[in-house]
This record gives C-alpha cells, sequence and structure tokens, in this order.
C-alpha cells in the first residue's frame, strides 16, 4: 500500500524533492505539500484504492505523512468490510 | 416583517427584483462614504497605495488566479454579443418568443471581480520586485458572487475595501495580527458588538471540504462577526487572510531580495457593515448615537 501511496505523492504531490527520499513518517507538509496537491492527492488515492473520504477524515492530519496516508486508507478500508 | 423588508420599505435599499441585486438609497451612500472615511482616519496606513478598482478584471488574470479551482459557483463571466445580422435575427426572435437568447453570447475578455485584491497581485507583479519593506494597498471594488439569497446581508453584488499587504512572511503576519486588534477598536468607535473567530472560505465541493479544513488547522482566516439578521449566525463583516505564499508563488511576485513573498489582506464588507449599523442603531442615522455620529459623519 504505502509503495502505490508513494507513486501517487511522486505523480501528484508536487514536491521540490524526490518522493524516495522521504521516510515514512516525515512531515509532508515540510517537505512542500500544498492544500491544492493535497487535495489532488485526495482524489488520486480515493481513485487508485476505491475509497471515499468520509468528511471527519478530510483534514490535514490525515495527509501529514506517509504513514498517516497508509493508517487512514486503511481505517476506511476496515470500515468499509465492516459495513 | 423581516430585515430586508424593512430596507425596502425605509428606501435604503431599493428591489430589482433579484435577490441580492439592490440599489442603494443617498442615506445609504453616505453612511458608507462615512465609514470609509472613518477607515482612513482609523487605520494609520498613510503609506499605502490607493486603487480603485472597476467591477471587472482581466479574465486572463482570473484564470491565472485559480479562483475556478476552488469557488467555481461563485464566479460571473461577462458574456458579449459577437455575430452578425443573421445571428441578431435571430437573437431577437429568440427573444420575442421567450426563447433562451444566451446560448450564442461569447466570452468577453472581462470576468466580474470576485474579490477587490484578486485583479491588484498580477498588476503588482507586473512592476517587478517589490521595494525594501514590501508593498502596503488600499483598495476598493465591486464584488460579485452568485449567491442569491433573501438574507441583505448576502448580496450578490457589493463593495469590499481592502488593506493588502505584500513582503516577508513576519512583516505580513504582524499586519494581520496588529488589524484583527485595530479591527475591534474601528467597530467599538460605532458601537457595533463584535467577535473574531477562525474562518474559511467556502470552497466547492467535498475537494473543497479538506480544503477548508487545511485553512481552519492553520488559522490563515479570521473574520470578525457582528450579528445583523440573526443571533446565532452572525454576520463576516471583516475578514483577516494571510495566504502564505500562495498568491507570491501565482504571480511570481518576489520582494526586494528575489524571494517569493507573502501576503496578507483585511476586507470590510462595505454593505455589510452599513447593513450592521442600520440594524444595531436604527433605520434613521439622524436618530443613532451622538459617538456614533461623530465617528461617521464629524
Amino acid at each position: 500500500m504505502k509503495d502505490k501511496i508513494r507513486e501517487l505523492l511522486g505523480k501528484l504531490g508536487g514536491l521540490p524533492v524526490a518522493v524516495d527520499t522521504l521516510a515514512d513518517g516525515a512531515d509532508l507538509y515540510a517537505a512542500g505539500l500544498s492544500s491544492f496537491a493535497s487535495v489532488q492527492l485526495m482524489l488520486g488515492i480515493e481513485d487508485a484504492f476505491d475509497i471515499e473520504f468520509p468528511d471527519h477524515l478530510l483534514n490535514r492530519k490525515s495527509f501529514a505523512s506517509i504513514d498517516a496516508i497508509a493508517e487512514t486508507v486503511t481505517a476506511i478500508l476496515d470500515g468499509q468490510e465492516a459495513a | 416583517m423581516t430585515f430586508l423588508d424593512r430596507l425596502f420599505d425605509s428606501g435604503l435599499l431599493i428591489d430589482t427584483g433579484v435577490e441580492g441585486l439592490y440599489a442603494r438609497s443617498g442615506m445609504f451612500e453616505d453612511v458608507i462614504t462615512g465609514f470609509e472615511r472613518l477607515i482612513d482616519k482609523f487605520s494609520g496606513e498613510t503609506g499605502a497605495e490607493v486603487i480603485r478598482f472597476p467591477p471587472g478584471m482581466n479574465r486572463s488574470y482570473f484564470e491565472g488566479s485559480g479562483y475556478m479551482k476552488n469557488f467555481p459557483q461563485l464566479a460571473g463571466t461577462v458574456h458579449c454579443f459577437c455575430g452578425d445580422d443573421l445571428a441578431h435575427a435571430d437573437l431577437i426572435q429568440c427573444m420575442a418568443a421567450g426563447e433562451d437568447w444566451t446560448g450564442g453570447q461569447k466570452a468577453s475578455d472581462i470576468v466580474l471581480t470576485p474579490a477587490a485584491c484578486y485583479p491588484l497581485y498580477p498588476i503588482v507583479a507586473k512592476r517587478g520586485n517589490l521595494q525594501a519593506g514590501g508593498g502596503l494597498f488600499n483598495i476598493q471594488s465591486y464584488c460579485f458572487r452568485h449567491e442569491p439569497s433573501m438574507d441583505p446581508a448576502r448580496m450578490q453584488l457589493f463593495r469590499m475595501r481592502e488593506f493588502v499587504r505584500m513582503g516577508k512572511p513576519e512583516d505580513v503576519m504582524a499586519f494581520r495580527q496588529e488589524w484583527m486588534e485595530k479591527g475591534k477598536e474601528l467597530m467599538a468607535q460605532v458601537a457595533l458588538p463584535v467577535d473574531i473567530d477562525v474562518a474559511n472560505d467556502p470552497f466547492f465541493g467535498r475537494a473543497g471540504r479538506l480544503m477548508k479544513n487545511n485553512q481552519r488547522d492553520q488559522n490563515l482566516k479570521f473574520e470578525l462577526l457582528i450579528p445583523i439578521t440573526s443571533v446565532s449566525k452572525p454576520t463576516a463583516c471583516m475578514s483577516f487572510n494571510y495566504h502564505q505564499d500562495h498568491f507570491g508563488k501565482t504571480w511570481d511576485l518576489k520582494t526586494v531580495d528575489g524571494e517569493t513573498a507573502h501576503t496578507a489582506c483585511v476586507g470590510f464588507g462595505l454593505e455589510r457593515i452599513a447593513l450592521a449599523l442600520f440594524h444595531h442603531h436604527g433605520l434613521d442615522p439622524k436618530l443613532w448615537p451622538r459617538e456614533v455620529r461623530d465617528a461617521l459623519f464629524g
């Protein structure tokens, strides 16, 4: 999952640094992720994992790091299975 | 009787048949003129460059601003007839038959200005790097937002007065912080009750939900709220916005040192402030408290 997230981040994140140089826990906003790029990333992740972010997860925290994104996506996927 | 009905009855606003599109009386305009004078007297922003904009802006600047990414639902474009005699005949036939005649209208080079500072950034960027100390502007424009409403405090065409600061992040943030205090003092001079709260812009759609939350999480926008048509949902009469380097990057606006400039703006909703005065002090300014009259008309 994190490989896919990294791929999307590289394509949509508009970061001034290569994604390979970022640790899973690195702060993406500090690395240059803009608000608008985070929206593009959100839409790309929804498409790739066939999920929809619920309103309460549409916030800055959900996209703060590769780890945070993976946790959020996992939580949404788990919720879908439970439903 | 709603507040809007009372405004119509008193003649302060004049109905045009379209929600949010009103003519103003001489009295209404006197209040706005008085308040703008008070802003100038009070602001202390004496070095600001004064610019007054028409209600339309260059369409290419509008496109470059990214407004349609975030607020497509609010924008208004100016479309015009550009056809020949035959097309004209079709047009008047459609109008006479009560059919849609607007389909052939072509987009002009003008878009209605959505916020007073949108035309400013590209104009300033074209001049080259900012001078030492950055830039300070005193601007005003009629603005358009497509949001028809029966709430008189939500007009479709209204005036926005702004001070805009451009420069280093710390200077721009200090400017915004000072104005949050000055805004409260200014409103105290005209005896209006205020509250300041963190806010967000009306970003469109689900993607917009993320933008709204981001804006709030980073404290990028504050509003000065005054109850007008509702106590539980007071109206934003001023806003204090820190854009970080958004407009700097968008327009390649640079400081004297060649760094990407940061920007902030402080906006006054002039009609909303006039409506707040009429709501709190009554529909006849001659009967307003002495100190309020002195502040506005003295």
